[in-house]
């Protein structure tokens, strides 16, 4: 090993014994202890399956399971689409001196106190909340709309305001990253705006989209805040039954294997999404 | 006339990110204990309230100690790990600054039970600031570490050579060139981890011992009615304070960037 090697592994190693220590440590224990079972008060220590048989079976932790899956898709889903024009409009039609200011408010609300910021999301979304009651005020509704506090959709909501961000910047650095001049080709080419957009601009930008859905579709499946204050008994999410276990069971073992279920079932959807997308993206030619 | 629609359309999308912030003051001077419009009057009688709450100052003195002592780890830590994989070439860099970053978008509540198992059931410690601390250091060096990578990598080589060239020793070289030309990236790495553990709820909640940080006690006071309108004082109170933080980091971030002479090209992360 050469000395530049010695020392760029001398400097990185206390953030990577750290990140071992507390990451990767912590997690082959959540896996070992999934394993595990609970013995009224007392841990038992021979390995199991029994909480993975319970987590599969139980129709309660099924229906908790599928729920959480179909509202993460549905907030990445939503959070990308709205996010993608902001990032092209911020990179293609805001002046260069302006658009780190841009990024900037767009950065502001997610770092501002995330547990009022979802109550507040209850306040507005209610029934005599300040959604309904403008809208009544205005003549767009008459009777206040009660589809969006209490279930899934409020969930989704609140949680693609809370995610904007992390789907925004992606997508803002892949465009930044495009070679003006090969738009310019294109249009040059007799391709018309939109045809540029779809054969140039969106395929070159796809890194970015796939950081974004990423980048949000994972997390998602691991919040119990959002479910708890707005989505009412219908939309809990797996992330409560498993605070639920750890907190108030005192099952830990159980919460355990469904954490970890959780996690295989995000990262399986989230590698078929790479795969998928890299085979229409290398297999078309472009 | 197609970046007409676009800038109408980012009109709306900013509304839709600020409205909750913009409802807060709002709220916090309404004179009623109900959090609807519409308004009944104007009052400052909530902040006067929170004056009066001892708990919450001790979940603010706690809050304030765990946020401090997390920004100053996670921006060590992140000082090492950018320095190494933006100057050195060694084996299983790859690997490692994956695992590093892995938290970025790990779900927190998947870092909360994994600690929580390690630290009670295996280790048998007794959770504290210190368990919320160590967890807030492991989420926040990514970001740290985002923030610094940019800035390293904007540091021009070549004033270092400079320096070990005129005499200078490595460690008097990374003192005297390369600290003062990144320093602004560190400020911007110590008010962001500030901020983020000042905020954290998920892992805080599952981590906190006997004594709540900030979050984990406004997580109390949102199931009593009565103390909703406080709530909402507290929260204006912490908006305005981050929003004032990430200026002030913002600030040193361009400044950085002005200082390695590079073009701005966007915001943290």
């Amino acid at each position: 090993m050469d000395r530049d090697a010695r020392r760029g592994l001398l400097l990185i190693s206390p953030t990577a014994l750290y990140a071992i220590a507390l990451l990767a440590a912590p997690l082959a224990a959540i896996l070992l202890f999934s394993f595990w079972s609970q013995d009224f008060l007392e841990i038992d220590r021979t390995l199991t399956l029994k909480n993975y048989r319970e987590a599969l079976t139980e129709p309660l932790y099924r229906l908790l399971l599928w729920r959480s899956l179909l509202i993460s898709l549905a907030v990445t889903v939503v959070t990308v689409l709205l996010a993608f024009p902001i990032a092209y409009f911020v990179s293609f039609h805001v002046r260069p001196g302006r658009k780190a200011l841009w990024i900037f408010l767009i950065t502001i609300p997610f770092w501002t106190s995330y547990l009022v910021r979802v109550f507040l999301w209850k306040v507005i979304l209610g029934f005599n909340g300040v959604l309904n009651t403008s809208l009544i005020g205005i003549g767009v509704i008459d009777e206040p709309l009660t589809f969006i506090l209490y279930n899934a959709n409020a969930v989704v909501i609140t949680l693609a305001h809370a995610f904007a961000p992390f789907a925004i910047l992606p997508i803002f650095v892949a465009l930044e990253k495009i070679d003006r001049s090969l738009l310019e080709a294109s249009r040059d080419l007799g391709e018309s705006a939109m045809s540029t957009f779809f054969r140039v601009t969106l395929p070159l930008a796809m890194p970015g989209v796939v950081a974004a859905v990423l980048i949000v579709f994972i997390p998602t499946i691991g919040d119990y805040v959002t479910p708890r204050l707005v989505g009412g008994p219908d939309g809990l999410m797996i992330a409560n039954m498993i605070q639920t276990q750890f907190l108030r069971l005192n099952n830990a073992p159980l919460g355990a294997a469904l954490a970890v279920v959780a996690m295989v079932m995000v990262s399986v959807v989230a590698l078929a999404f790479i795969w998928l997308n890299r085979r229409w993206l290398g297999g078309d030619g472009r | 006339m197609k970046g007409r629609g676009l800038f109408f359309y980012a009109g709306i999308y900013l509304l839709f990110l600020y409205a909750p912030i913009i409802l807060l003051p709002i709220f916090a001077f309404n004179d009623s204990t109900i959090i609807a419009f519409p308004l009944s009057g104007f009052t400052t009688g909530w902040f006067a309230e929170l004056a009066t709450i001892d708990a919450l100052h001790d979940a603010v003195r706690n809050s304030l100690f765990i946020a401090v002592l997390t920004a100053i780890f996670s921006t060590l830590l992140g000082l090492c790990a950018a320095r190494a994989a933006t100057r050195y070439r060694f084996p299983a860099r790859g690997g490692l600054m994956t695992l590093i970053m892995t938290p970025l978008v790990l779900p927190e509540i998947i870092v909360a039970v994994s600690l929580l198992v390690v630290m009670v059931q295996l280790l048998d410690l007794r959770l504290s600031s210190w368990t919320v601390i160590a967890a807030h250091t492991l989420i926040c060096t990514p970001f740290c570490i985002a923030i610094l990578n940019s800035s390293f990598q904007n540091l021009d080589a070549s004033l270092e050579e400079a320096a070990i060239d005129l005499g200078e020793s490595r460690f008097s070289t990374f003192r005297l060139v390369t600290l003062p030309l990144v320093m602004p990236g560190i400020i911007a790495a110590l008010l962001i981890s500030f901020t983020i553990s000042l905020d954290e709820f998920i892992i805080a909640f599952f981590l906190t011992g006997s004594e709540p940080t900030l979050p984990v006690y406004i997580w109390g006071l949102l199931r009593f009615p009565q103390r909703l309108p406080a709530v909402m004082a507290l929260g204006t109170i912490l908006v305005a304070l981050s929003i004032l933080l990430l200026i002030v980091a913002e600030y040193f971030r361009r400044r950085g960037v002005a200082r390695a002479g590079k073009e701005d090209s966007g915001g943290f992360l």
